[in-house]
């Protein structure tokens, strides 16, 4: 008699499987292929110099799967540094909009994370995550290469 | 019928082509990377790429383009990259025998993924796809030629047959033409069309990452841009098996054979990486100025020396 529920529960659970499975499948994914697009706001370039440490023989970030693309709509981390005065808002928010959607901010150096030495300035427009949401902080002036990979991994094990 | 269905999906087509293309891909990167001094990308990196394209990213059409053209365009990379790798891998295999001339079906099927490159980069509607759109155009008009005097080239040496499994058994039953001096030169020909075939680096201006940013793949996210890493994947399996089959008398699938099969793969991946890892991006100009003149002028002088009998 309780055949079908049997089947029934047993169905169930492979679904359930299958969901849990397939959700943790495409995270596992994600995190092991996180191609980073670079913006620079108004920097004074040590962040950038840094960032690009990373990718260096050093430190090879590619060993995590972590790449730099050149094109926004290949991107699954926006890494944003410096500054961002009132001309840099409108070109981040478009950046943003226009980043396939699952995607993670990462906000790197003090100005990136609160504004830093240009907090007052007159062109300042807000730290970034006035502006759009922001998944990690890195800070630091510039933060080391060491430091923006402590950051990626906590970005990973947390997303 | 359904056993052509299953060499189309499965075993020499879709499925096995794209592990085996994911793997030389990872093989390349990791190459180039001890080249660099650094660790490298895992194993499986392909595989998370592709799969974190297919099923995670959202996929973001054109406003201003023609996104059905944009959608299909993958897909077509992808039908005719599969196409080429059946009519190449069946030969090679000996699963069975090609037909008479098949040789120029696949010289064409292996032309389709650059155009379908091309034709989503222009439905696209971004002026940087169209500047990538138009050099990987240049390219293939200058090393398409050339790719054909190769295959002339091997055509006329091993006695006027046009088809792939002739090709492999004249070779098996004599030596491989890579051993005579005619072979290495027609093999350098090829290794540098195929370079261009790939877009690997001295040949690279169509998706020229510092330039213009990946070119003709500029617009592409997610599962259409996953289509387009597969066909690359195939792309980059099936080039360096054809020139096994059109040079290096093709695979024995029986005993130690199966190694050297593999070991003939790796090595013709292994040469195009080197090249890639030690060379510049050229401009247009110097690319076509290379094919058009000196490789052609090469392969010229590889047929006069095959109808000398060398």
């Amino acid at each position: 008699m309780d055949e079908p529920g049997c089947y029934c529960s047993y169905y169930n659970n492979c679904i359930w499987l299958l969901i849990i499975y397939n959700v943790g499948f495409k995270n596992f994914c994600f995190k092991k292929s996180l191609w980073v697009f670079h913006f620079g706001g108004a920097s004074c370039n040590n962040c950038d110099i840094e960032i690009l440490d990373c990718l260096t023989p050093r430190h090879d970030l590619e060993r995590f799967g972590i790449l730099l693309v050149g094109s926004i709509r290949h991107a699954d981390v926006l890494l944003v540094n410096g500054a961002i005065n009132k001309r840099d808002k409108e070109r981040l928010l478009e950046i943003y909009n226009q980043a396939p959607k699952p995607i993670l901010v990462v906000a790197i150096g003090a100005c990136g994370c609160t504004g830093g030495y240009f907090t007052e300035s007159y062109t300042f427009a807000g730290p970034v995550d006035k502006i759009i949401p922001v998944n990690a902080y890195v800070p630091g002036c510039p933060p080391k290469p060491e430091a923006i990979i402590a950051g990626i991994v906590k970005l990973v094990e947390n997303s | 019928m359904a056993i052509n269905v299953f060499y189309f999906l499965v075993f020499p087509g879709l499925l096995f082509t794209a592990i085996a293309g994911a793997f030389l891909s990872w093989f390349d990167r990791k190459i180039t990377a001890r080249v660099q001094f650094r660790k490298g990308p895992p194993v499986f990196q392909p595989f998370y790429d592709f799969f974190k394209l297919l099923l995670v990213k959202e996929t973001i059409l054109p406003k201003y383009g023609s996104p059905v053209i944009f959608l299909l365009a993958p897909v077509f990379a992808v039908f005719g990259a599969v196409m080429a790798g059946v009519f190449i891998l069946l030969p090679l295999l000996n699963i069975t025998t090609g037909f008479r001339g098949d040789l120029i079906v696949i010289f064409y099927l292996l032309t389709i993924p650059s155009f379908s490159y091309i034709i989503g980069a222009l439905a696209s509607g971004n002026p940087l796809a169209a500047v990538g759109g138009s050099r990987e155009m240049k390219l293939i008009m200058s090393y398409e030629l050339t790719f054909l005097l190769v295959i002339a080239g091997i055509i006329m040496k091993c006695g006027q047959h046009f088809d792939l499994s002739s090709i492999i058994q004249v070779q098996q039953a004599g030596s491989p033409f890579i051993g005579s001096i005619s072979g290495v030169l027609l093999f350098i020909v090829a290794i540098f069309c195929i370079q261009a075939k790939l877009a690997l680096v001295p040949f690279d201006m169509p998706e020229a990452e510092a330039e213009i940013t990946e070119g003709i793949f500029i617009e592409y996210s997610g599962a259409a841009y996953a289509l387009i890493k597969l066909a690359k994947y195939i792309m980059f399996f099936i080039l360096p098996a054809f020139l096994v089959a059109l040079f290096m008398n093709g695979f024995r699938i029986e005993g130690t054979g199966i190694l050297w099969a593999v070991l003939k793969i790796f090595a013709v991946v292994l040469i195009m990486t080197l090249i890639r890892n030690t060379n510049p991006r050229v401009k247009i100009k110097q690319a076509i100025r290379f094919f058009a003149i000196w490789m052609n002028l090469v392969a010229i002088v590889a047929i006069i020396i095959i109808a000398f009998g060398y």
